[in-house]
């Protein structure tokens, strides 16, 4: 039996792939395997959201059956942001509860089969730039122009293009971090489906409770956790 | 100049050596674990604290592993060097 099947093994597995082309005259616009696994993911969230609500508008004083689990999850999210930005929670436990269910369906669509969303760096990074941009309008509104300055000059004011590139650094490692553990995992599950299909038999599934759902949920968790700390920090004004 | 095999397998032991950056995160997540073990043990209480406390930090350490691995997934990969 020949275990290493590398002949029909190619990098082409895990990575994001052309599915049909579109021509606007001389240019060519890819709609890539992201596209669709985002639309996937977009859509199933989008259905659910209109049962929700539906559920929700049926329920009475005592909720039964799918509203009991929407009030679960809602009080659980807003939980996780209560508790991590205090005072600053009220206006963002919208956003910061539906930024961690997209992120954790996307981690989680790797168990469907699909290749998870998230392992594309086109999706992780405009994540980090919406919290950059969050960062930075809250600093701006909170802590004025001149808290601002004060804050890049912080020791000395020699210091301030260390402070720039520390403030510019925020959403590129917050979107490579999430990035590289989802696309870790994806690499590593067609490696194991790709060079040792012979025997990826039910063990496969092991890997998967680790590299898709635990690290993630991880990933999600602290992809919340932080920019929320973000957040709440530029907010304080002391 | 170089043979593109040669500049392809030059690549691919960059690419190991790239992911030697794995050792430092898995020694910094080993000793926070290690801390947070003793802080249970000494506080049995705060263990959703501790934990959850420690999965950020350990989430965060992890990142300097990742930019190895994302050099190595760039060697092997994305090719960037070309004859």
């Amino acid at each position: 039996m020949m275990l290493l099947t590398i002949d029909d093994f190619s990098a082409d597995s895990f990575m994001v792939g052309g599915v049909f082309p579109l021509h606007f005259g001389d240019t060519t616009l890819w709609i890539t395997s992201t596209h669709i696994c985002l639309l996937i993911v977009v859509l199933t969230l989008t259905i659910f959201s209109f049962f929700a609500r539906a559920a929700m508008e049926k329920s009475g004083d005592v909720p039964k059956g799918l509203a009991n689990i929407v009030e679960m999850i809602v009080e659980l999210l807003d939980g996780i942001v209560k508790g991590t930005m205090g005072k600053h929670a009220g206006p963002f436990k919208n956003y910061i509860g539906s930024i961690f269910i997209f992120i954790l369906f996307s981690n989680l669509s790797g168990l469907l089969g699909l290749r998870p969303p998230t392992a594309d760096y086109g999706v992780t990074f405009p994540l980090g730039i919406l919290t950059f941009t969050l960062i930075t309008f809250n600093k701006f509104k909170y802590q004025k122009v001149s808290g601002v300055i004060k804050g890049l000059c912080d020791p000395w004011p020699f210091w301030l293009p260390i402070n720039l590139i520390g403030d510019f650094a925020v959403p590129i490692s917050l979107s490579l971090r999430l990035f590289a553990n989802i696309l870790s995992g994806t690499v590593m599950m067609s490696l194991v489906y790709g060079l040792l299909s012979t025997i990826a038999y039910a063990w496969p599934a092991a890997l998967h409770v680790y590299f898709d759902m635990f690290s993630g949920a991880i990933q999600t968790y602290v992809f919340c956790m932080l920019t929320m700390t973000y957040i709440a920090s530029a907010r304080d004004t002391d | 100049m170089f043979d593109q095999n040669f500049i392809y397998g030059c690549s691919a032991i960059g690419a190991g050596l790239a992911v030697i950056a794995g050792i430092g995160p898995g020694v910094g997540q080993g000793i926070a674990a290690g801390h947070a073990a003793a802080a249970v043990g000494r506080n049995p209480g705060a263990k959703g604290d501790v934990t959850s406390t420690m999965l950020l930090g350990q989430a965060v350490a992890e990142t300097t592993g990742l930019y190895g691995l994302l050099v190595a997934m760039l060697l092997m990969f994305v090719k960037p060097f070309k004859a």
